[in-house]
């Protein structure tokens, strides 16, 4: 019985180890609770009851059994984690790996950073502003300027995230920047659109998993979980369009 | 619309969205997918609204595609398939829209600021409402593929 109870422990343990890295990754939440309810029936659990939101899980074996919380309080984007658990979850479920293994690959994949290095990043993001501003119909003569207002942009984002964990700041001073870069370079000639300029060197800070996450929550019956994130997704949207305001009002 | 234009666009859309992949940390082995379905949902969306399609309508078959060929992807790959839509539905995202609007509203223009605004929902929904129909189609397609291979698995047992 002892030993039951242990067990039981360890394999709550790895469910919410899952459920915690996938929501912090920025997975959708009926995802999150599909990938724990199927591990755990895996594990001869079938009355386990499982219920996520994006601050926090709660995970109950049903009955008199032991019930569980998970609080959680940072979400980032990183796909490539999602990817990874839902693997661990795939072989853990088809019994290609025993519960041990799982945990430990978990644990070391909530301890690994993925994310390619700070300059690549940033190094994308001006890339895929210049970009976005042909396909915006912009000329090839901003191109220089859209990326650099990109680039910047982008690196102020880092930069303050950095620093503070202040939600919503971090995409306010990103825009403020980008918006005073796009805003000079055209006033003293090196662009001409400044329009085109803005709207192309925002586009990597839109919030768009939290966009898709919201509505595919709300598509599934998550209410709770698709309002919380519509709303982190208006808030960072509100943030970005005070700051372009702040520039604009020049 | 010139075949030139065409190209230039197939091009930077890929880089647009593989930066955005980037940004987002997909996985490294489906960094080219990602950079094509962005590819085809934003051709689509250039070539209708160059013949005239409005913006709205030409949102919901871009977003309608990208699902399609990202849901294709996620089996062949077995990971989520959330991943190959993030950046694929970026470059539909009316952030000009939202823009203008911003704009109009901080010139005291309200009127023209909420036209603006209501146009950007407006696309927004559509872009939804476009990846939830490819996902309900999609569901169908395959539930009646496997439930027909069980049918003729009996007729064959027999």
């Amino acid at each position: 019985m002892v030993l039951q109870e242990a067990d039981n422990e360890l394999t709550i343990d790895c469910l919410l180890l899952a459920g915690r890295i996938m929501i912090e990754s920025g997975a959708e939440t009926y995802r999150v609770e599909d990938t724990m309810l199927r591990m755990a029936h895996s594990q001869n659990m079938p009355n386990a009851q499982c219920y996520a939101t994006p601050t926090g899980i709660i995970f109950s074996l049903g009955k008199t059994q032991p019930t569980r919380i998970s609080s959680i309080s940072s979400r980032v984007t990183d796909l490539q984690k999602i990817a990874l658990v839902n693997s661990v979850s795939r072989r853990l479920t088809s019994h290609m790996i025993t519960l041990e293994q799982a945990y430990d690959e978990l644990k070391s994949i909530q301890k690994t950073n993925y994310f390619l290095p700070t300059y690549l990043q940033i190094f994308a993001a001006a890339l895929a502003s210049g970009c976005f501003l042909i396909m915006f119909k912009g000329g090839w003569s901003d191109f220089p300027i859209a990326v650099l207002a990109g680039g910047l942009g982008f690196l102020m984002l880092v930069l303050t995230n950095h620093l503070t964990k202040v939600k919503f700041f971090s995409e306010f001073t990103a825009s403020l920047v980008l918006g005073f870069v796009a805003f000079f370079a055209v006033k003293y000639g090196y662009g001409t659109e400044l329009d085109k300029i803005i709207i192309s060197s925002v586009m990597p800070l839109v919030p768009g998993i939290l966009i898709t996450n919201a509505v595919r929550d709300l598509m599934a019956g998550h209410f709770m979980s698709g309002m919380a994130k519509g709303a982190e997704a208006f808030l960072t949207a509100f943030a970005i369009g005070a700051a372009i305001a702040v520039t604009l009002g020049f | 619309m010139h075949i030139m234009d065409i190209i230039i666009q197939l091009i930077v859309s890929f880089f647009a969205t593989a930066g955005i992949a980037i940004i987002f940390n997909v996985p490294r082995k489906t960094l080219l997918h990602c950079g094509l379905v962005g590819v085809i949902g934003w051709i689509i969306y250039y070539i209708l609204t160059e013949q005239g399609m409005d913006v709205v309508k030409a949102s919901f078959f871009g977003s309608f595609v990208i699902a399609i060929v990202a849901h294709l992807y996620a089996r062949r790959f077995k990971i989520p398939m959330i991943i190959f839509i993030v950046g694929g539905i970026i470059p539909l995202v009316p952030g000009g829209m939202a823009y203008n609007a911003m704009r109009n509203v901080v010139e005291d223009d309200y009127l023209q600021g909420l036209q603006y605004g209501l146009k950007a929902f407006l696309i927004t929904g559509a872009i939804v409402i476009g990846l939830v129909f490819a996902e309900v189609i999609i569901q169908l397609i395959f539930r009646s593929v496997r439930s027909s291979k069980v049918k003729i698995q009996k007729v064959y047992k027999k």
